[in-house]
């Protein structure tokens, strides 16, 4: 098990080798760069800055400078918010979207799973449609409506929650982040797991669970869920890495300070470290996830061996 | 009588595939609605716009966010606020004023040194007044009579921040959303079929090479792909979403190959190869048509996405530039004016759902409609 999880840690290295690689080389070949204003800077002031940030070196050297310092945990000063290294702006807000997506999984594990094996269970009757009904609309309309349309209900009309804003991780501002960045995912695992479980009650191993004479809940709960929940296991490594590195959209509409805006602001304004730091924590996250989903695979899955 | 006799006067015709499909997806009323619905909301788009009185980016100063309504504009109720502010730029204050069968009379006094008869012209370019005219200038020159006819504009939508009409705009904006959904489904089939139809065909190590490829490009965060390419591409949103397609062919690819490889090995193919046809003309005579059924379940599903990644990308401001306009641009403005006009949000949001429902029950129908097992 210990040495299954090495290799697979020791293997994830060249991945996230050409990720970097791939993602560093993509953003310089990108038009424009980090000091480029409406107004251009002095010729002497743009020398200068771009001697201490070291962009005036060749750029397969600035990419053996970025390397070096990655591999000792340096991720290199922003270059648009002064003052802050990358390390800082991302232990800042890492925190924040982690919290969130943390929520939201489980929300999305615990509701989706049980809406999921209740309309299963009640295949095609009305149970089922109004549950799948929900479910197609949870993945159709997207977040970035329903986060306004549920932010003018609950916090213009009714006023029960602040529209937006972090207030220092008050729970009424994280109740509506969590509550949009679910929904779809509660919608998803819902389908996944209604699928899967009708395929499960129909298997031979259920049948003899039920042939025991063993109740209901044994067979459904013990039995039936437990293969069941593999496609859902499946999904859930890479939209946990997702969900834990934090939605642009969310983050933009509630102004929350995580790291899902960097992304964008970062790959805008040419902020060439903030990218790059954001790409290597994304490929990280599903790197560790896919782990984690395999070594869950085998868990649950008596089948699944890694010796 | 006929009882027990067959009827062969007429040729008995046999049930294709196709017939039984089709039957299959008129059966299924979601999917039925869906595509009555995706018609009427094209045609909306794209006529709708023609036939509109307002032009998607004409600016009416005077009616800034009035909320959708069924009623004219000028309101009964607003039409003397409404004037007063007219006159008061023109210098002119309201001293009295009746509306005739649709023709105001506008008693004014002027605030500030003689009237000017030019001031009709001026007058005339408000929003609710035209033939704005001089019936009569008092005598010491400082009061007018004018006459005008009330201009009433309708607002079934209400209008945004800039005082635009909202209906106009959110049958434009699907315009371009559709647009934009179809071309970049174009180009990730276009990719997707050709790449993956050659990785399954030829199989091997070109096989095993074409999909690392994809599956490198699989890794690397989707957002910071699209967000590279607007940097590239600037604001040309055709460019762009050309771009986009060419970012969504991976799924594409995929499922292509898998469908190519268990072609391969069907006898018609291997009779092709036998009697000589080069791999060229297998692919595209037999591979690529046999493999239009998932593709075309596939890219039903797939246009949807691609609006959707559009809205996405307008919403972060990414997108179409103004005064063109899409449904993520709208939503995202009707977001920012969430206080005072929400109609700004909810029709916007309406049309975009509406369309994004439709387009998945049509791809589901018609996977259940082609590939019956998958029930």
């Amino acid at each position: 098990m210990f040495l299954y999880v090495m290799r697979r840690l020791t293997a994830a290295v060249p991945t996230l080798f050409i990720i970097v690689t791939l993602a560093f080389f993509l953003i310089r070949v990108a038009p424009g760069g980090p000091f480029d204003l409406e107004r251009p800077l002095e010729a002497k002031v743009m020398e200068n800055l771009m001697r201490i940030y070291q962009l005036d070196k060749p750029l397969w050297e600035q990419y053996l400078i970025y390397l070096q310092n990655m591999l000792q945990g340096d991720l290199g000063p922003s270059f648009y918010f002064r003052d802050f290294s990358v390390r800082q702006l991302l232990g800042e807000g890492l925190p924040i979207s982690m919290e969130l997506g943390a929520w939201a999984l489980f929300l999305a594990l615990m509701i989706g799973t049980g809406l999921g094996s209740f309309a299963a269970l009640r295949q095609n009757r009305a149970g089922d449609f109004a549950v799948m009904g929900v479910a197609t609309a949870g993945i159709t309309i997207p977040n970035f409506v329903v986060a306004p349309l549920l932010t003018l209900l609950l916090a213009v009309y009714l006023d029960w929650l602040p529209a937006g804003g972090w207030n220092n991780g008050a729970w009424q501002n994280k109740l509506l982040p969590i509550v949009t960045l679910s929904l779809p995912q509660i919608a998803v695992v819902a389908r996944l797991t209604r699928g899967a479980m009708i395929e499960a009650l129909r298997s031979h191993h259920v049948r003899t669970a039920r042939a025991y004479g063993l109740p209901g809940y044994v067979v459904v709960v013990v039995h039936a869920l437990r293969s069941a929940i593999l496609p859902v296991v499946s999904y859930a490594g890479p939209a946990a890495a997702a969900l834990l590195t934090g939605s642009v959209v969310i983050e933009t509409i509630f102004g929350i300070p995580g790291i899902g805006r960097y992304f964008v602001q970062g790959a805008l304004n040419r902020d060439y470290t903030l990218v790059m730091g954001t790409v290597v924590v994304i490929a990280c996250f599903i790197v560790v996830f896919n782990l984690i989903v395999d070594l869950l695979y085998a868990v649950i899955d008596p089948r699944v061996r890694y010796d | 009588m006929t009882d027990g006799t067959l009827d062969t006067a007429r040729p008995v015709k046999g049930r294709s595939l196709r017939d039984d499909a089709i039957d299959r997806l008129k059966a299924n009323r979601a999917a039925v609605a869906s595509i009555a619905l995706l018609i009427f909301m094209t045609v909306a788009c794209f006529l709708g716009p023609l036939i509109s009185p307002h032009d998607f980016d004409a600016v009416y100063p005077s009616y800034v966010k009035v909320p959708a309504s069924l009623e004219a504009y000028p309101k009964e109720g607003d039409l003397e606020g409404i004037l007063e502010s007219n006159l008061r730029r023109a210098r002119l204050a309201l001293e009295d004023w009746r509306l005739e069968d649709g023709i105001l009379t506008l008693e004014t006094r002027s605030t500030r040194g003689d009237i000017d008869p030019r001031l009709a012209e001026y007058l005339a370019r408000a929003d609710s007044l035209n033939e704005v005219r001089i019936v009569s200038i008092g005598e010491d020159g400082k009061t007018a009579t004018f006459e005008a006819a009330l201009e009433r504009q309708y607002f079934f939508f209400g209008t945004d921040a800039n005082g635009r009409d909202l209906l106009t705009r959110t049958l434009i904006a699907g315009r371009v959303s559709i647009v934009i959904g179809l071309l970049a489904t174009l180009v990730a089939l276009l990719i997707g079929v050709t790449y993956g139809a050659i990785a399954g065909y030829l199989g091997g190590r070109i096989d095993m090479l074409l999909m690392r490829v994809v599956d490198i490009l699989y890794s690397l965060p989707f957002i910071f792909f699209v967000i590279l390419l607007v940097v590239f591409f600037g604001r040309n949103f055709i460019l762009m979403f050309i771009a986009v397609g060419a970012v969504e062919w991976l799924d594409m690819a995929r499922i292509v190959r898998g469908q190519a490889i268990s072609l391969r090995r069907q006898e018609y193919v291997q009779a092709a190869q036998a009697m000589g046809v080069d791999g060229r003309g297998i692919l595209r005579r037999h591979i690529v048509p046999n493999l239009l059924g998932p593709v075309v379940i596939y890219m039903t599903l797939m246009v949807p996405r691609v609006i959707l990644l559009e809205s996405f990308l307008s919403f972060l401001g990414l997108g179409v530039q103004e005064p063109m306009t899409s449904w993520g641009v709208l939503i995202s403005e009707g977001a920012r004016n969430i206080q005072g006009a929400p109609w700004m949000l909810i029709f916007p949001s309406l049309f975009l759902t509406a369309t994004l429902f439709a387009l998945n029950f049509i791809g589901d129908g018609l996977r259940d409609a082609l590939d019956p097992k998958e029930r």
